[in-house]
């Protein structure tokens, strides 16, 4: 489980979007996720091997399909090794500026 | 339903990891100052409390099966709001994976888009990077000792 699978597991749009359709809901089969992308089932299988083999994901199997669910573990072991402590907050304050200036202007 | 499911890999044995997570000395170094309290026995009550001894959350041993499988009946005690959403069920599965144990935490409750889920979901992954730390390396993480600000 290294890191080096985490971030090369991160670097492709397709799969971030993967992980982005679990964050809004979570626990959906190969076939509902499908449904949302715009390629093949076959790609969507490989990407989906590829986040689980870097836990990006965690499956249960559920009757004949697999659920699957966003596994925040290891983004969280990332954030842990280069987020100090006492440094939390005030990225927190941040973003949130971010998120509301952003806001404003849409 | 609400659910998630969180998986770490620890390079433990299975007894440590077990032990890691059944024994409140244990628990209380990577659980936001918190332990648990139970005879650990199919049927046992289950309480987690905060250091000041207040319960937090509370349920009963569901299933037990030493150090393979736990299975807890969950709610929590001092938030009226996530009290009201009723017991959850929250499992352990420990297996084998080489020569590291991979750690399955799922947690689930009946209601769909449960405030409960919401909450604990931003402190079990936290929880288990301080584990994870706390066996491989002998040291939690600092930020473990506060509970998440949500």
């Amino acid at each position: 489980m290294s890191m080096d699978a985490v971030f090369k597991a991160l670097a492709d749009t397709s799969r971030r979007e993967l992980l982005d359709r679990l964050h809004a809901r979570n626990g959906q089969t190969l076939n509902e996720l499908c449904e949302q992308m715009d390629m093949t089932r076959q790609a969507v299988t490989k990407h989906l091997d590829i986040l689980e083999d870097a836990n990006l994901i965690a499956t249960v199997k559920k009757g004949r399909e697999k659920e699957h669910y966003l596994n925040p573990v290891p983004i969280n072991e990332i954030a842990e090794r280069w987020i100090g402590k006492y440094e939390r907050g005030r990225l927190k304050a941040l973003s949130d500026l971010k998120r509301s200036l952003e806001r404003e202007d849409t | 339903m609400s659910k998630f499911v969180y998986v770490t890999y620890i390079r433990t044995t299975p007894q440590k990891l077990w032990d890691a997570l059944t024994k409140p000395e244990f628990i209380k170094q990577y659980w936001f100052d918190m332990t648990q309290e139970s005879e650990w026995k199919k049927g046992a009550s289950w309480a987690m409390k905060f250091s000041d001894g207040r319960v937090a959350d509370a349920g009963e041993v569901l299933e037990i099966d030493p150090p393979r499988h736990l299975a807890l009946k969950w709610r929590n005690e001092f938030r009226p709001e996530l009290k009201d959403e009723g017991y959850s069920r929250c499992t352990y599965d420990l297996e084998r994976d080489g020569d590291i144990m991979k750690l399955t935490v799922t947690h689930t409750i009946e209601k769909e888009g449960a405030k409960f889920i919401e909450a604990v979901s931003g402190g079990w992954p936290r929880i288990l990077a301080s584990l994870k730390s706390l066996l491989e390396a002998g040291a939690s993480l600092p930020r473990s000792h506060q509970a998440p600000q949500t």
